[in-house]
């Protein structure tokens, strides 16, 4: 057991009376990565957009590194923000890459990647450029650091996105379906970028319709079902041997 | 050398070259109709340039203010798009003004020029247009532009300016343009303030000698100030034309 990155407790979203998620708990220690399957509508994604506060819980509680986000006790009416700058500062270890990339259109791929680490982490432009320039070399776009978002395909945006992540040097990745935009073409060469990151250690979690991937670089897999854990295990044993009706039903029709 | 210097070296330059080509009914005035457009290109840039920043105030208060702000910088929209600007010109120089030295003590100096009043007035109208039109911009922006920047850390004010604000600058540029040549042409209103910008000499020309070219004249010189007003947004356009924008 390494030290936990993560823990999530009892995490429920309701949107109106349509419950989403309906109790969650998860731990990610160092060094892990967890796979988030389940079929659409099974509140994944809103999961792992509950993390970093993107949408606001309705309950439960979020510690990273030991630090918990700041959220107001949902006895006393709906959950809320009680501190911007902790936020802020919890958001800045956790880094996400979202399905549809969203690099900020009107900034080169360089400026894409040094925007955060100079104006959150107050690096110098030097610095900052040095770093990213490293970072885009590793997921080998070094060649496209002036050209604009515009300019790329889906892939090579996805792996700018990954590099402006890294950028932070966030404690734990959050990975939005990476690949679920992209043509079938292109889902290779960011797969190779998540896997290379799995395999230098990064704690990461990743929401994936890549069950290939997901079996292959997890070290855990959690299957979602309707809002709840339907099961959870090593990658051989869940994809293997899965234990509950709905996990074999889906797995059937994916696989 | 000061302001009022350049002023009198650019209208000196001008009317030179003007004397022997063009129209001698034009060239004896001439003179005043550069005058009146130095003070109409001088109301122009100041307006558009604080109105701008009013503007994006505005509509950043309507889109991520709380309640009390969102209905403030919406009522602010409303009210000044939705009367004439001669009707607001008219409301503070005649209305406001007339209420005199004694009560309006430190604030006489401004409510009895018509050049400031002339000048706040189109700030605030062209405000609450750009304030609509960049509201509309950021409108366009897809959520998860916003979303990366917080999840980096970015605070909301930090997205705002380094991410939403320029993206929706670009995207409302065009419909921008539209706007500063309409305020062009509304800022003729001031006029009726007794401000001598380029209709207000251009009418006491007219009352000098009835010469009914007069006002031929000053539509040209309009139409010459909007013609280089859109070569210059032209210029800022392609300036702002990165990564497909727009």
């Amino acid at each position: 057991m390494g030290e936990a990155i993560i823990q999530v407790r009892n995490l429920h979203k309701s949107y109106g009376d349509l419950e989403v998620l309906r109790g969650i708990d998860l731990t990610a220690n160092r060094h892990d990565v967890i796979s988030l399957i389940g079929a659409s509508g099974s509140g994944k994604s809103t999961f792992l957009r509950c993390l970093n506060l993107l949408e606001i819980p309705t309950k439960g509680e979020i510690f990273v590194q030991g630090r918990r986000m700041p959220l107001s006790n949902p006895e006393n009416g709906p959950a809320k923000v009680t501190s911007e700058r902790e936020l802020r500062e919890i958001r800045a270890q956790l880094g996400m890459v979202f399905q549809q990339f969203n690099l900020w259109n009107h900034m080169t791929v360089l400026e894409n990647v040094i925007e955060a680490p100079i104006r959150v982490s107050r690096k110098s432009k030097a610095e900052a450029i040095a770093h990213a320039q490293e970072l885009l070399d590793r997921v080998g776009l070094s060649a496209k650091a002036d050209v604009y978002p515009s300019q790329l395909s889906g892939g090579q945006q996805q792996r700018v996105a990954i590099a402006r992540t890294l950028a932070m040097d966030p404690s734990v990745i959050l990975f939005d379906e990476p690949t679920s935009a992209l043509d079938p073409e292109m889902v290779g060469e960011v797969l190779a970028v998540i896997r290379d990151l799995a395999g230098e250690g990064r704690t990461m979690i990743v929401v994936t319709h890549e069950m290939g991937f997901a079996r292959e670089v997890s070290t855990e897999v959690v299957f979602l079902d309707q809002g709840r854990v339907g099961e959870r295990g090593a990658p051989e044993q869940l994809f293997g041997d899965p234990q509950t009706a709905s996990c074999k039903q889906f797995l059937k029709k994916v696989l | 050398m000061g302001y009022q210097d350049i002023k009198y070296a650019v209208s000196d330059a001008v009317c030179l070259l003007a004397q022997d080509t063009t129209p001698a009914s034009f060239a004896k005035y001439c003179p005043r109709y550069i005058d009146g457009i130095l003070v109409t290109v001088e109301l122009l840039l100041l307006s558009s340039f604080i109105g701008f920043f009013i503007g994006a105030l505005v509509a950043v208060g309507r889109v991520s203010g709380g309640p009390s702000v969102r209905s403030l910088a919406w009522a602010w929209s409303y009210v000044f798009r939705g009367t004439p600007l001669l009707v607001q010109l008219w409301i503070v120089y005649f209305g406001l003004g007339s209420l005199g030295e004694e009560q309006l003590g430190v604030l006489w100096p401004f409510f009895k020029s018509g050049w400031a009043v002339g000048l706040a007035v189109l700030t605030i109208n062209t405000s609450a247009y750009i304030a609509e039109i960049l509201r509309g911009g950021l409108a366009t922006l897809p959520p998860g532009q916003y979303e990366a920047a917080v999840s980096c850390g970015m605070s909301r004010g930090q997205a705002m300016r380094r991410i939403l604000l320029p993206q929706a600058i670009r995207v409302a540029w065009p419909a921008y343009g539209n706007e500063l040549i309409l305020l062009m042409k509304g800022s003729a209103l001031v006029s009726t303030i007794t401000v001598m910008d380029l209709m207000g000499q251009t009418r006491s020309v007219f009352a000098r000698g009835y010469a009914m070219e007069t006002y031929a004249y000053s539509a040209v010189l309009y139409l010459l100030l909007a013609l280089f007003l859109t070569l210059l947004l032209k210029m800022v356009e392609r300036r702002l034309r990165v990564g497909g924008y727009p």
